[in-house]
């Protein structure tokens, strides 16, 4: 019976909006960039998940799992990315989440970047970056998972 | 993918985190997972936790949250926040993530969105309950969205539904009266620190006193979220009421009520999609007369419903 549904491949009307969760990570209490992401890829129809501050990597991971959701975009402003965006890339992993998008955002010297690319972080978006940019980064390379589209 | 099922089945969180979205979009998988898993369903205690925006519904949560793993229960937290209408998007910003939770298989949050639906709920809230009932959690907690004198939709698909007031919003207590107040089991008054929370407590008094015999047993529990006090008593509570629940065989009254509930809401939104489209396949002939005035909306409603199709798709569309 089960086999059946899923088989079965007809319209679906349910389309599910990507799912974002915005993290702040580490002791750095800036979060206005996070929150104006937020509200514009809300405007672009997202669903977004904002952490607050202060998040650990194991509670990111743990939202980012239990939330199901397509992208995490992680906001740092306190220089700290490269001490904090490998334990968030490992807890992701561990927590079963090999398929996500992960995007960071804050104030990341060039320098580091392709570090952080290694990690498999896909982009990086420093102060400046236009909105839409981000939007259509995240659209074009979001997993193409089953979404009920 | 069924392999999906069988996961879950063995307790998986990751699965299951995956598997409430395919119930959530109503993938064939999801409503599979839907009908697989309804006859595990039942022995979860539903609480609905509704009230004012601003009240502290999202932080006495997080609050119950912790008191609930003292005493040893697992419980799974679904909150319902607005979708815009406009763009279909939605910013879900929560309080229960301050909780460090990270490393206890206990909790489970999940945020979903309105999407339209009105009643401070979401469409596929039900069924994501369900799954998380049958996957084990003794609690389920159900936040609606901070919404106003009407929301009593919770009511009907909860066990024990809660309201969450606040002092210093002046008349509302009055204006309740015909609303959300008449549905609760469990009245609190969160911020209760404020200086305002006497009087509000004092007014809920008196109106259980007015309201006679029906409402005056119904607790009420002063309380402040953020450091704790008074959520081990409403918890207590909570768990008072399902046992009366229990003792009085009420329990399976209302799990019928709430099961049709369901019933009844998910044949309207299939009666309501099919209408939709029914409207939006509309000629421009036909729309042309209704605006003419040479048919009358009732006319045109009737031949609508006559060539509705109704029926419920249960494996694929």
């Amino acid at each position: 019976m089960v086999e059946q549904a899923v088989a079965a491949t007809g319209r679906r009307r349910w389309s599910r909006p990507l799912r974002v969760l915005i993290a702040k990570p580490g002791l750095d209490g800036h979060d206005r960039g996070a929150k104006v992401l937020a509200r514009a890829l809300r405007d672009a129809g997202m669903e977004v998940i904002y952490t607050g501050l202060f998040q650990t990597p194991e509670r990111i991971a743990r939202a980012a799992a239990d939330e199901d959701v397509d992208v995490v975009g992680l906001s740092i402003l306190s220089g700290a990315h490269n001490q904090l965006f490998p334990l968030i890339m490992q807890e992701l992993r561990r927590a079963g989440l090999d398929d996500v998008l992960v995007v960071a955002g804050g104030i990341i010297p060039k320098e580091d970047i392709p570090h952080l690319h290694a990690l498999g972080i896909a982009a990086v978006f420093g102060p400046g970056t236009p909105l839409h940019e981000i939007i259509e980064f995240i659209r074009e390379h979001a997993p193409d998972r089953e979404r009920g589209s | 993918m069924s392999d999906l099922l069988a996961r879950v089945r063995a307790g998986d969180r990751r699965a299951l985190a995956r598997l409430l979205t395919h119930v959530e979009n109503r993938t064939p998988l999801g409503l599979a997972a839907e009908r697989e898993f309804f006859r595990q369903t039942g022995r979860a205690h539903l609480v609905g936790i509704t009230g004012p925006p601003g009240a502290g519904k999202s932080t006495v949560i997080a609050a119950l949250v912790r008191e609930a793993r003292r005493l040893g229960l697992t419980i799974a937290v679904l909150a319902v926040d607005p979708t815009s209408p406009i763009t279909g998007g939605a910013v879900m910003g929560d309080r229960i993530r301050m909780l460090d939770i990270a490393s206890d298989d206990g909790v489970f949050v999940r945020s979903l969105t309105s999407r339209g639906r009105s009643g401070g709920l979401a469409p596929s809230l039900c069924t994501m309950a369900h799954l998380l009932d049958a996957f084990g959690f003794d609690l389920i907690v159900l936040e609606t969205v901070g919404a106003g004198q009407d929301d009593v939709e919770i009511a009907r698909l909860a066990d024990t539904t809660v309201l969450v007031l606040v002092p210093g919003l002046g008349d509302h207590v009055q204006a309740l009266k015909a609303g959300t107040l008449e549905i609760a089991d469990i009245f609190v008054v969160n911020k209760a620190d404020l200086p305002e929370a006497a009087r509000l407590l004092a007014d809920l008094r008196s109106l259980q006193r007015l309201a006679g015999t029906a409402s005056s047993h119904i607790p009420i529990h002063a309380t402040v979220a953020t450091t704790g006090d008074g959520i081990a008593l409403l918890l207590q509570s909570i768990l008072d009421h399902r046992k009366q629940l229990d003792a009085t065989g009420q329990r399976l009254e209302r799990l019928q009520r709430r099961l049709l509930s369901e019933v009844r809401f998910l044949a309207l939104e299939a009666l309501e999609e099919r209408l939709d489209s029914a409207l939006a396949a509309l000629s421009e002939d036909e729309r042309a007369a209704l605006g003419a005035r040479q048919v009358d909306p009732r006319t045109l409603a009737a031949r609508l419903l006559e060539g509705l199709q109704l029926n419920l798709p249960l494996e694929s569309r």
